[in-house]
């Protein structure tokens, strides 16, 4: 008989460990996968997991897909622990990249060196202002912030596509549902000629590393925590709920609306419908895997980075459904999420004669 | 003499190998959804394989399924590039800027894309016109409908959708002058939730014949449910609806993919705005449901023969706008240029445009 007993405190040793059990067991998943449709599983798994970082060119797109997903990530990691359920992060990312964009869209013929800085900050304050509705909601009407940030997220979408047809179209673009291409004046410089990565993957980076920054040395963080860890607590430590609430919320407003406005003036170069293949949502899991720390999300971004790219290159290369490459990613998550078990639970093997009285 | 036999062997290996090492000339293809089992990529992906077999092992296709229109593209394109493929084909609108990005930096490969108007040296579009299929469409719609009303679900306010809507009341409006159509934009390429919310709104309002210019076998199905007709999109949809099926409007694309193949191998290709229909065989008029009357099968083929023959050109003029605007002149035919600029609905039409 097998017995799921909690820990009394979370193990150690398995924090550490249910990662890289999870990855074993997910190589020896993929080995049988990719062996009963006849592929070579070391070439495949090669592709999936070692080739995105394995050449400059691939490094910078890795880089690329990683940095939406971080700054997402890191914002939502901050309101989770502090128990603020928002699923808002994908449409505070359009709304920036929309905001940002009618910013650009003033600077098409420009050069003006503030062109760029005024994109920027449009892009973060519309994401700001798209994060800001539901939490007035929630703290005015208590309303329930995981139902108010979905529904934003789907209004967020049909003003994108409001705006791409609409105000924003491109004049000279025969009626397609896209804006002009925006001047360089407006473009995030690259990080190398060669890829595609800008200088928004550095103010990712740098942002994360204060969150985390926050988080484990501010009072600020010391709120955070105290909120999420015990509510009535923190209330009887006299913090405000209000403020807190407010400085989190717009905190992944802003990061997820930089992360919107990076796309459209980064690798995209113009508004166009399709700005997020879901990287909000996306950053849900992703900031999971990071275990709610703005450190753990750089590693998990880049690591759905890497997953994202390789299941493109093994279309490429090898000709796997793209099917069996979503197969063997769910399979991946699920193992690491499953092995996080053990950091809580563990099992043991007690003895009938423990429930004879 | 065991020695001997496996050099002689490792030889014969040699030699084949040396044989075959010429290269296979190398084509991919970048989708937009799901390969599925109908539909817009699946359809490019029929012609990819149509492609494979009939040249067998001097090329070698490659594909990429499911491609976001975002900031994906671009790597992908680079990335089949960068694979070696000679050429390759983008099948879907929101490709066109990130495949001229990439058709720059590859100057060496051939760039085809689906649907786009810009080119560059090494780049060229190719498109269909699904007007002509719209056309005899109408022509069925205006004789089968009891209420005199066709439904639209129309996907994005742009040109191509324009002008079937506006072909669709043309055809229509040659059998049955007193038709009427309605429409309503959905906003989606694919989403059976929305296209039957659509569909089901449409039959509320008294219509009988359900046009669709979205991807997925829902507004048909809610037809057959609720007893009307309707016409399959893009691939064979009779399965789907075995009464409500009038026919399907299939795209095949193979045509053009085996043209384009054999110019680039060949040296002699030059990059183009090509347009296909009727006539070269990219769009069929496909099970036609035998449940129909005599005389609507023959009016569908007929008006098929005439498109097809160049005898029947749909946007000649005069036509007027429904504003009462006269935008092509009288015996002019809209070049390809103007018809990809199409954006007024055609005198008759009661809905107002969109934005």
């Amino acid at each position: 008989m097998i017995q799921v007993t909690a820990r009394i405190e979370p193990s150690k040793l398995m924090t550490f460990a249910s990662p890289l059990l999870a990855i074993f067991l997910t190589l020896i998943f993929g080995s049988i996968l990719f062996s009963l449709l006849d592929k070579d599983p070391l070439q495949a798994m090669h592709l999936l997991l070692i080739a995105p970082l394995s050449d400059a060119y691939n490094f910078s797109e890795m880089l690329v897909k990683m940095g939406p997903l971080l700054l997402c990530a890191v914002g939502l990691s901050l309101c989770y622990r502090a128990n603020l359920w928002n699923i808002g992060a994908e449409g505070q990312l359009l709304i920036g990249a929309l905001g940002g964009s009618a910013m650009a869209l003033q600077f098409v013929d420009s050069e003006a060196w503030f062109a760029l800085p005024l994109t920027l900050i449009a892009g973060i304050l519309s994401g700001m202002l798209w994060a800001a509705i539901p939490t007035f909601l929630k703290l005015k009407f208590n309303s329930n912030l995981i139902l108010t940030t979905i529904m934003f997220n789907y209004i967020a979408l049909y003003l994108l596509l409001w705006g791409v047809h609409g105000p924003l179209r491109d004049p000279d673009g025969f009626g397609f549902p896209e804006s002009a291409i925006f001047s360089d004046a407006t473009i995030l410089p690259l990080l190398n000629e060669d890829g595609r990565a800008h200088i928004g993957i550095i103010f990712a980076i740098l942002l994360a590393i204060f969150a985390a920054f926050v988080l484990a040395k501010s009072h600020l963080g010391f709120q955070i925590k105290v909120f999420g860890a015990d509510e009535p607590a923190a209330r009887y430590a006299g913090f405000n709920q209000t403020k807190l609430t407010w400085a989190v919320m717009l905190f992944a407003g802003a990061l997820a609306g930089l992360a919107g406005v990076s796309e459209v003036a980064g690798p995209i170069g113009q508004l166009v419908p399709g700005i997020s293949p879901g990287y909000g949502y996306s950053a849900i899991i992703v900031a999971y895997l990071g275990r709610l720390h703005p450190l753990g999300a750089l590693l998990s971004a880049t690591f759905m980075a890497v997953l994202y790219m390789g299941g493109d290159l093994a279309q490429i290369e090898m000709g796997i459904p793209i099917a069996v490459v979503g197969m063997f990613q769910g399979v991946l998550l699920f193992f690491l999420l499953a092995c996080d078990f053990f950091i809580h639970y563990r099992l043991t093997f007690p003895s009938n004669s423990q429930y004879q009285n | 003499m065991k020695f001997k036999s496996l050099l002689v062997g490792l030889g014969l290996v040699a030699g084949i190998s040396i044989a075959q090492a010429e290269e296979p000339f190398k084509v991919g293809f970048v989708y937009v959804g799901p390969i599925g089992d109908h539909g817009w990529s699946y359809e490019h992906n029929r012609g990819r394989e149509e492609l494979q077999s009939f040249f067998g092992d001097k090329i070698e296709t490659t594909f990429v399924e499911n491609v976001p229109e975002g900031a994906d593209a671009q790597r992908v394109i680079t990335q089949l590039a960068k694979a070696g493929n000679d050429l390759i084909f983008t099948t879907s609108f929101g490709f066109m800027n990130p495949t001229l990005k990439v058709s720059k930096r590859f100057k060496k490969t051939t760039f085809e894309h689906a649907t786009g108007y810009k080119r560059s040296k090494n780049m060229g579009t190719y498109t269909l016109r699904t007007y002509e299929g719209r056309y005899v469409s109408g022509v069925a719609a205006g004789m089968l409908t009891k209420t005199n009303t066709i439904g639209y679900i129309a996907s994005f306010p742009i040109p191509e959708v324009f002008r079937d809507i506006n072909a669709v009341y043309m055809g229509a409006k040659t059998v049955n002058p007193d038709i009427d159509i309605k429409i309503v934009w959905v906003n989606t390429w694919y989403d059976p939730g929305k296209e039957t919310d659509a569909a089901n709104a449409l039959i509320d309002q008294g219509v009988d014949i359900m046009l669709q210019h979205t991807d997925s076998p829902a507004p048909l199905i809610a037809a057959q449910k609720r007893g009307i007709k309707g016409i399959g999109q893009a691939s064979d949809m009779s399965h789907f609806a075995p009464d409500a099926h009038i026919f399907s409007i299939r795209d095949n694309w193979f045509p053009y993919y085996l043209k384009t193949t054999q110019a680039v191998m060949d040296g002699t290709y030059k990059p183009q705005d090509f347009w296909g229909g009727f006539k070269d065989d990219m769009l069929n008029v496909s099970s036609i449901n035998t449940n129909l009357p005599i005389e609507v099968r023959a009016k569908i083929d007929e008006t098929y023969n005439a498109i097809r023959s160049g005898e029947l050109k749909p946007f000649t003029g005069p036509i007027k706008d429904n504003s009462g605007k006269l935008v092509i002149e009288a015996n002019h035919t809209l070049t390809d240029k103007e018809l990809s600029q199409v954006n007024w609905y055609i005198e008759g039409i009661k809905a107002k445009m969109p934005n």
